[in-house]
């Protein structure tokens, strides 16, 4: 029996590097690896010029060892070191009271309520534009290029723009950054939704012609379970920009809080730390985000039959 | 459109013609169809690629818009027909809804003719019985074979008690094993329902072994060449086929196919 190989033999006999290296675990920490280890470099390189002035302005004497310490423990780096924004990054989100205006997570939630308020406006915008592009041929040929121009101008121009325009009119708040926010998100959806609407075979269709369905049957029985794929796909690609929308939006609007007003006041007082974990902070969100509705899509589509 | 009274009729076609325009001129896919179709027939359309046979279903079942002649279907316009649902088609490919299971793929037809739910059950239930899919409700199409999945299609399209079924290559794409055995359930199906079928092939003995009539169409431009009356009783095992009387049929759908042929 024994010369019978035997299955997972050979993952039992060599041992716990060979399956680590057969997970994704290995190389995202030898990645990880990598950018810390030029970030380290970069961080040196680029303080050393600040940090020779301070040795100069200094009593003579130092050696490498102080000046290495020295580029990585300034208190406004051009470029902080990991450990400098990981230390931040632990001081406003584990250190402060979840209220306080100095702890991050209530800044990231400001930031991620206009997301959500944005991206699920942006969504549900993006599917209806889509429904109306397919089932009238004016629509599609007189929105698509709007739709299309409209990304084509600057949010960083625009932005400043509906925020001053809608606070002279009393909107503030979460609203202004939220429609920003939709501006982004609603074109992957509009984009997506079209192609998925418009997957279905002619097989398909025919066959619904055969049963003399009406529009909207054909519509929730086979465009929309068609489309469902692609919504998820551009649902992942609008929530980004949804986050992004929301930042820019917080820029022009100072102390109103947020990761965009911290960024902004991170720039203005040169805290480059600062500046450095709000960004963390928000690719953070970005990715959990996505995360999310990648958790929603792999129950729907198990849901709805998808081969495993 | 004319309209014949003679209710025995189900189809009938009249110079039916269909012109389509390409880019590369125009393509004569149908030219000069007489044809009549009684009730309760099993009629085979049968011809090289390109002949028309599809395109006649197509029009039948108001897919395709005729550009001279007329047709009625149920004595009625084929438009008029697919308003009241008088067909079920079957598609070469099975054509299954991946997100439905079985069973809510053959009640799809029932949910847009707005039957009850009980009603639904108890139809889907029962086409499923008719091409032997019971206990297969549940699974979803992936997880049956090719011709498991175009029985289920068959099943969607018996479900609504259509009189007429419209069956277009529905086994094409199966192998020969698969074909005989879905072949020999067609014909029981057909003789327990005693539906008027149309079906459309390219295989001489899957033509023979399942039709009360064999229509023989030559293409460029798509017309009729022969229209045979089989003379094979009603009861069918697989073994007629080795019968003299069955290969003199098929002798004659060859030969007619040929003559059509020669004309190239």
């Amino acid at each position: 029996m024994s010369a019978i190989a035997v299955p997972g033999g050979a993952i039992g006999r060599s041992g716990i590097w060979t399956r680590m290296s057969q997970g994704t675990a290995v190389p995202v920490l030898i990645v990880v690896m990598a950018i810390l280890a030029v970030w380290y470099l970069a961080a040196v390189w680029l303080n050393s010029a600040w940090q020779l002035q301070i040795f100069a302005r200094g009593e003579g004497d130092w050696t490498w060892v102080d000046f290495l310490a020295g580029t990585m423990s300034q208190d406004r780096p051009l470029l902080p070191a990991p450990h400098q924004i990981a230390v931040e990054l632990w001081n406003t989100v584990i250190g402060q009271h979840v209220t306080s205006r100095r702890s991050l997570v209530y800044h990231a939630w400001i930031t991620l309520s206009a997301t959500l308020l944005g991206f699920v406006m942006g969504t549900v915008l993006g599917i209806l534009l889509a429904v109306l592009i397919v089932h009238n041929r004016a629509m599609d040929r007189s929105l698509m290029p709007w739709i299309i121009a409209s990304q084509t101008i600057p949010i960083l121009a625009i932005a400043p723009m509906v925020v001053v325009v809608l606070a002279s009119i009393g909107m503030t708040g979460l609203v202004p950054k939220a429609l920003i926010s939709t501006y982004l998100s609603f074109f992957p959806v509009v984009v997506g939704m079209v192609k998925g609407f418009r997957s279905p075979d002619t097989i398909q269709l025919d066959l619904m012609r055969t049963y003399h369905a009406s529009q909207s049957q054909t519509f929730w029985k086979l465009r929309f379970p068609s489309a469902l794929p692609y919504l998820f796909t551009s649902m992942k690609v609008g929530v980004a920009a949804s986050l992004v929308g929301a930042i820019v939006g917080e820029l022009p609007t100072g102390a109103a809080g947020g990761l965009g007003s911290r960024l902004l006041a991170g720039s203005y007082y040169g805290q480059t730390v600062q500046i450095w974990s709000a960004l963390l902070m928000a690719a953070a969100l970005s990715a959990m985000l996505i995360l999310a509705i990648g958790v929603v899509q792999r129950i729907v589509l198990a849901r709805t039959g998808a081969r495993p | 459109m004319l309209i014949k009274p003679i209710s025995d009729t189900v189809i009938s076609a009249s110079r039916l013609g269909l012109t389509f325009e390409t880019n590369d001129g125009p393509v004569h896919a149908l030219s000069d169809v007489d044809l009549d179709i009684a009730k309760g027939e099993f009629v085979s359309f049968i011809g090289p690629s390109g002949c028309g046979k599809t395109t006649f279903l197509r029009v039948i079942a108001d897919l395709e818009q005729p550009t001279s002649g007329t047709i009625s279907v149920n004595g009625m316009t084929p438009e008029e027909a697919r308003r009241s649902r008088a067909y079920g088609y079957v598609f070469q490919a099975a054509a299954l809804y991946p997100w439905r299971t079985i069973e809510r793929n053959v009640a799809l037809p029932l949910e847009i003719m707005g039957h009850s739910r009980a009603e639904r059950q108890a139809r889907v239930a029962r086409t499923l019985d008719l091409v032997n899919l019971t206990g297969f409700e549940k699974k979803y199409p992936w997880q049956l074979s090719g011709g498991m999945q175009q029985r289920a299609s068959i099943a969607r399209a018996l479900a609504f008690d259509a009189d007429l079924l419209l069956m277009d290559e529905p086994f094409g794409a199966l192998d020969e094993i698969v074909r005989d055995h879905l072949n020999e359930q067609l014909l029981q199906l057909w003789a327990r329902t005693s539906k008027t079928i149309c079906f459309v092939t390219h295989s001489i003995p899957e033509a023979v072994y399942l039709s009360t009539k064999i229509v023989v169409m030559s293409p460029r431009p798509g017309r009729v060449t022969d229209v045979i009356e089989s003379t094979l009783p009603k009861e069918r095992p697989l073994d007629i086929r080795e019968t003299p009387e069955f290969l003199a049929i098929a002798a004659r759908v060859r030969e007619g196919l040929r003559a059509g042929h020669s004309y190239e």
